[in-house]
């Protein structure tokens, strides 16, 4: 792993609806992602967690250029990700890839896994035939199915098998960045360990880098790098894995961490804290965990937290005016 | 909801303002020229070209538009020439008895069609089920202006339970009692095919519904089956089926063209008809407006009653 | 992999069973015999020219007006002593091409509006959908009336003007399908194969969208030549001498009075042919129709259906509020028995919180679903066993007593809040209702009750709360008057089917703790349906985890999770990647859990298990007990020692 980053997020934007009626209205407007900025190094996973609403599925259509955010750059391997992505879309997919969170709905119901598998190695690397052929079968090799499977149709396939069809169409292109969105949260959970191993297994055999968005903390936390807690569309945590599950600064990620339900640990939560997330049309002025924060002043009501190092740590940033430090419980 | 109502009302003034575009190109794509159409074997140059001052078809397009809707924003929609009096006179007098005619059959058709598709959805692949499958699939089958003849042979030519034709009786009628007998037949006749749609869709909207969680939660709950049925499952198919009520009604103002035929009933239809077999064009022309600005208000009506039903579309 | 491949071949096998498309047709008998109408009457009107019929065209004034069945014209003459036979058949093939060519046009340029529309979204759906709402603004055979009323009468223009007034139709639904496709992951996946938007549209999206355009071409076009016919009835369509069938109707009913078959036959025929396209029609959209296919447009009853093969007699936990045993519900679903549940044993104390652990297809729903008669019938049924409350066989009682128990002594919690409180009732109503059903007290006295469950599960604003519907909540509110309404009526037994899934972490742990709060203070039991051991740690007093349609382990939570004897619970546990041992590499369970339409002999877990050996695959496991609480259904369970290999 080195320190050059591969993939430069700054001051990503995107903003839907707005605008403004025929006769001037302004129309409501929603801030999905919100002033965020972060760097994925080449041959690192990154692991993006967040709840419902926190704005990490649009974060992630940005990354793949599937989105074009309203403002801020994106930069990968020191080219302008949003212009190539309008430019030519074809290069840039040939590049970043993308894994869906269904897996039966990622795949066309009308047509066969060859036919899915073969389109990103017609239209992306322009191979002929034999070439195709010969690559069809390292990669279902590469995610562990029978070559047999390639006639089928994808309603013949279970969950997990849907999935390692939809990683396999993500290699096909041999790519640099993959991002992954949820790829194993509609899985049962024995199927889920059957696609992390394959993950954790292509990952090493390609040189592949990982942007792994989950909203399951202890998925996130088996197989990142680093990680990065959004909530309500704004960066509240970025930092190493263990920094964040060890020494977690944001209120919000101590409390994420505190709901998670482990096997053999009764809740701590009280059952009646406000869990609302703020409307997202009439953001807060400040931040917007404010309300259900215990540490809140009126500083955090008027005043948005800029993110900020911690102290000793300076890759570990919080975004928070009272972060919890290593040696209080929050 | 007022609000509401207002912003709808004002949402379809574009629409009818489209819709006078659409009437008024349709006439002006007329091929030939239309006072050679109007005039027949009298078109004699002078007179072509007096008709086509009149019409005032000697102008630029746009202006015409603009002069045709500004008569008609005043009420003058011209003068039939078959007729020799003014369309609007006409058109109004002719619209109040189809809307009679089409008003019943839609109360007909919605009542009978839901019914007979909460019955149908609810003894699912039972007797009644099979009994109402196969009548809706006649009903929606069945040429209606034949349906129309049939029932006059049956029921004014063999029985004689029912007048043939017309509105009142020439001779001492014009009561309301006149007016049903005379109306039983042909309201019948149209509501029968709007009827077969409805049950139709009111039959998978409550099939659609009662596979939904929220039934599931009414019987967890102990709600007695009928409750379930009537209160909760039929509500939320009435949602789902209240627009093609209203796209039924469109149905019924255009099949009342044929029924007004048969029955020989003195509304907006068989003056339609008559009017396109005599080129009365401007007679069309203000009949086919009328009866689309009527359509028109009415589905509105029917966007206001599904809104009022769901609270999510507010 | 070699799993995979087996299965998938089974498949294969099952998928060769299943009647094809064209066998379904014909085995619904109404489609089969419309079908048999018109390939009679298309034959008729395509061999046309070959039968021996006289010239439809000729006139014999002498011969006019003949009746049906006269020597030489079997169905008459008309006013002009022409053949109807003859015109019938001749009108036919007129009315069908007509009809035909109509549908296709429309069908063309609705499905491309639709498509490009639909697809394309933003300006360009705007302009091309407000075009079609004009024209849709206008009742249907008006526009047509005008169009034939500008071109002139002639069948042609009838054909346009019919053709026009229905692009509409097509345009709106292909437009609407288009839309959801559009938005579905495998378009994504496309673009991100390098597919340009043309290849899309018309290589990914049109194979999708082509079952609905055969399905809506089917249902319009019956009325097409309907419409047609009654253009041409009206004098507008064919111009004599040409004539279609509804020309010869509106000719006819000049001499309805003296001549009555010069008219009804041609309608007759209309009729008959709109008839069977419309029979065939139903028959295609029931084969291509996804929703009817699966059976999901099936009503399911108020009840589940009881046919019981086996009755257990005794009750072997007499302290228990409810005692299940040897449950047994099936599915069937075409010629096809899935066991969803084959044979379970259960029972609850007062208080306590029994957890069903299992993965999806393990039949832990079904058989909370199963108990108070809530699993769809069709195609589910009670098929063995009983479920004592209270020593009442909840099997056996009437339909009547199931619903006064129903949400008074035991009460549900679904898993999604949103679809399982009803869209379109207050949250005010839908608890009021619950309470008044079991209760005779007024509908005042039932608002105050509401307000005061709405604050016992830490509903602020409670009076407020009320008015309003369940859009305007939040996932975890939505949950928590789901729980206000379990408990309306102080249940013994509150059945919670996955009841946090659906929600975020921090909303979930919270209506944990809310439940376990609300069970200690009401002292009901709960059956809790997860697939989570961890969610299973913050509630539940002892587990029971399935696998298959059984129970293959159960014991208290603090036995199954620290000690657990059955190799699949092992398993299980051990393939959950656990906050805080992040460097643990996961072990997971190769291959799939069986299908239970075709459950081997013995273990079901024998064919991913470990540590199986022969006698695992052979005749029946019993469930045996390991000490006073822990069971498990395994020839060699773990015990201490082995349980960390």
């Amino acid at each position: 792993m080195t320190d050059t980053p591969l993939l430069e997020i700054d001051t990503a934007e995107r903003v839907f609806g707005g605008g403004r009626t025929l006769f001037g209205k302004s129309l409501p407007a929603v801030h999905a992602v919100q002033g965020i900025s972060f760097d994925v190094r080449r041959g690192e996973t990154l692991g993006i967690v967040g709840e419902s609403g926190c704005g990490k599925s649009t974060l992630a259509r940005l990354i793949v250029g599937l989105d074009t955010p309203t403002s801020g750059a994106i930069t990968f391997d020191g080219m302008d990700l949003v212009a190539e992505a309008r430019r030519d879309p074809q290069k840039l997919a040939q590049r970043v890839q993308y894994v869906f969170q269904d897996p039966v709905a990622s795949l066309n119901p009308r047509k066969t896994i060859r036919t899915i598998l073969e389109a990103p190695l017609k239209h992306l690397l322009g191979l002929d035939r034999g070439a195709r052929e010969k690559r069809l079968r390292e990669l279902m090799e590469a995610v562990n199915l029978a070559p047999e499977f390639l006639e089928r149709y994808p309603h013949e396939f279970s969950g997990g098998q849907a999935q390692r069809i939809g990683i396999a169409r993500a290699l096909a292109a041999d790519p640099e960045l993959i991002v992954l969105d949820e790829p194993v949260s509609a899985l049962d959970v024995s199927v889920q360990a059957q696609v992390l191993n394959i993950l954790d297994d292509l990952k090493k055999t390609f040189g592949l880098t990982y942007v792994f968005i989950s909203h399951d903390l202890s998925v996130i936390e088996s197989v990142s790098d680093r990680v990065a807690v959004l909530y309500f569309g704004r960066l509240a945590e970025l930092g190493a894995s263990e920094r964040i599950f060890s020494a977690p600064r944001h209120p919000y990620t101590h409390l994420l961490l505190k709901s998670a339900p482990v096997p053999g640990k009764r809740s701590l939560i009280p059952e009646d804290a406000n869990t609302e997330l703020p409307d997202p049309y009439d953001p807060p002025q400040g931040c917007a965990f404010f309300a259900r924060c215990p540490r809140g002043t009126d500083r955090c009501k008027s005043e948005q937290p800029p993110l900020e190092a911690a102290p000793g740590h300076p890759g570990h940033m919080a975004a928070c005016h009272h972060p919890v430090e290593e040696n209080e419980d929050a | 909801m007022a609000a509401y109502i207002a912003k709808r009302l004002l949402a379809a003034i574009p629409v009818l303002f489209g819709l006078s575009i659409i009437v008024f190109l349709i006439m002006a794509m007329i091929p030939g020229d239309p006072a050679t159409a109007i005039l027949g074997s009298y078109a004699t140059p002078e007179n072509v070209a007096r008709i086509n001052a009149d019409l005032g078809l000697d102008k630029p397009l746009p202006q015409q538009y603009l002069i045709w809707l500004g008569n008609l924003l005043q009420g003058d929609l011209g003068r039939s020439y078959a007729l020799n009096r003014p369309v609007l006179d006409e058109v109004l007098e002719r619209f109040s008895a189809t809307l009679i005619l089409a008003g019943t059959a839609l109360v007909l058709c919605s009542i009978l069609g839901l019914l007979a598709g909460v019955v149908s959805a609810v003894r699912q692949y039972g007797l009644a089920d099979k009994v109402i499958t196969v009548l809706v699939l006649i009903g929606i089958s069945i040429p209606s202006f034949w349906l129309g003849l049939l029932l006059i042979l049956a029921f004014a030519v063999k029985i004689r339970l029912f007048p043939a034709s017309g509105m009142y009786a020439i001779y001492g009628g014009g009561d309301l009692p006149d007016l049903l007998h005379h109306l039983f037949l042909p309201a019948l006749t149209l509501a029968v095919v709007a009827t077969g749609v409805i049950a139709r869709l009111t039959r998978t909207a409550m099939l659609e519904v009662l596979r939904q969680d929220y039934i599931r939660t009414a019987r967890a709950k102990g709600l007695s089956e009928r409750r379930v049925i009537y209160r909760h499952a039929f509500k939320a198919a009435l949602v789902s089926v209240i627009p093609v009520i209203g796209i039924q009604a469109g149905f019924v103002l255009g099949g009342a063209v044929y029924i007004e035929t048969v029955f020989q009933w003195p509304g907006i239809g068989s003056m339609l008809v008559n009017a396109i077999s005599t080129r009365d064009l401007l007679l069309v022309q203000g009949g086919v407006l009328v009866v689309a600005a009527a359509y028109v208000l009415f589905n509105l009506a029917a966007d206001v009653v599904q809104t009022l039903l769901d609270p999510r579309l507010r | 992999m070699s799993e995979a491949v087996s299965t998938a071949a089974k498949g294969r096998a099952r998928g060769a069973g299943r009647p094809g498309p064209i066998r379904l047709l014909l085995n619904n008998t109404l489609a089969a015999s419309g079908l048999v109408l018109l390939v009679l009457i298309i034959a008729a009107a395509l061999l046309a020219p070959l039968l021996p019929l006289p010239d439809p065209d000729a006139t014999a004034p002498a011969d006019r007006l003949l009746r049906p069945l006269t020597e030489g014209h079997l169905l008459g003459t008309d006013a002009l002593g022409r053949d109807i036979l003859s015109r019938l058949v001749w009108g036919t093939r007129v009315s069908l091409a007509v009809g035909i060519s109509a549908t296709l046009i429309a069908a063309f340029f609705g499905s491309l509006i639709g498509l490009v529309a639909g697809y394309a979204g933003g300006r360009v759906d705007a302009f091309l959908m407000r075009g079609i709402d004009m024209v849709m603004a206008f009742p249907y055979i008006l526009l047509a009336l005008a169009i034939v009323a500008a071109l002139g009468p002639g069948l042609l223009n009838a054909l346009y003007a019919i053709a026009v007034v229905n692009i509409p139709f097509f345009a709106r639904n292909i437009r609407g399908i288009t839309i959801g496709l559009s938005r579905r992951e495998f378009v994504d996946a496309a673009r991100l194969s390098g597919k340009s938007n043309a290849g899309i549209l018309f290589g990914e999206i049109l194979p999708n969208v082509l079952p609905v355009i055969i399905i809506t071409m089917s249902t319009t076009i019956g009325w097409m030549i309907l419409e047609t016919a009654g253009l041409s009835f009206l004098g507008l369509g064919a111009q004599p001498p040409q004539a279609d069938l509804g020309s010869m109707l509106g000719e006819g009913r000049k001499i309805l009075f003296t001549a009555p078959h010069v008219s009804i036959i041609p309608g007759l025929m209309i009729f008959a042919l709109v008839m069977s396209i419309n029979l065939l029609g139903d028959g295609v959209r029931d084969v291509l129709d996804p929703r009817l296919k699966s059976g999901a447009l099936t009503r399911p009853v108020a009840r589940t259906a009881v046919e019981r093969r086996t009755v257990p007699e005794t009750r072997t936990h007499g302290d228990s509020v409810l005692e299940v045993a040897d449950l047994n519900t099936e599915f069937h679903i075409g010629g096809d028995v899935y066991r969803a549940v084959g044979g379970i044993d259960l029972h609850l104390k007062q208080g306590e919180c029994l957890g069903i652990v299992g993965e999806s297809g393990s039949g832990k729903s079904v058989t909370a679903m199963s108990l108070m008669g809530l699993v769809p019938t069709p195609p589910g049924r009670i098929t063995g066993g009983a479920a004592w409350l209270d020593g009442e066989d909840l099997f056996a009682v009437s339909d009547e007593r199931i619903r006064a128990l129903r949400g008074a002594d035991v009460s549900h919690v679904f898993q999604d809040p949103l679809s399982t409180l009803h869209p379109l009732f207050t949250i005010g109503d839908q608890l009021t209702e619950a309470i008044m059903a079991h209760r005779p007290i007024r509908r005042s006295e039932a608002d105050a009750r509401a307000e005061e469950l709405l604050r016992l599960v830490r509903i602020t604003n409670p009076a407020e709360r009320l008015k309003v519907y369940p859009h305007e909540l939040s996932g975890g509110m939505r949950q928590r008057v789901c729980i206000a309404m379990a408990l309306a009526n102080d249940a013994k037994i509150i059945i919670a089917d996955e009841p946090t899934t659906a929600l975020d972490v921090t909303v979930q742990a919270q209506i944990l703790s809310l439940m376990d709060t609300l069970r200690r203070e009401s002292n009901a039991a709960i059956l809790f349906i997860t697939h989570d051991f961890g969610v299973v740690s913050a509630v539940c007093d002892r587990v029971a985890v399935m696998y298959a349609g059984r129970i293959v382990e159960t014991g208290t939570t603090e036995e199954v999770l620290n000690a657990p004897a059955h190799p699949y619970t092992r398993k299980l546990i051990d393939c959950v990647p656990v906050l805080g041992e992040p460097g643990r590499r996961l072990d997971a369970i190769e291959g799939r859990p069986p299908v239970v339409n075709d459950l081997p002999p013995g273990c079901a877990f024998a064919a991913r298990c470990p540590r199986v050996k022969p006698d695992c695959r052979r005749g029946h496991i019993a469930l045996s007990s390991l000490g006073d609480t822990q069971a498990v259904r395994c020839l060699y369970p773990l015990t201490g020692e082995t349980a960390d290999d």
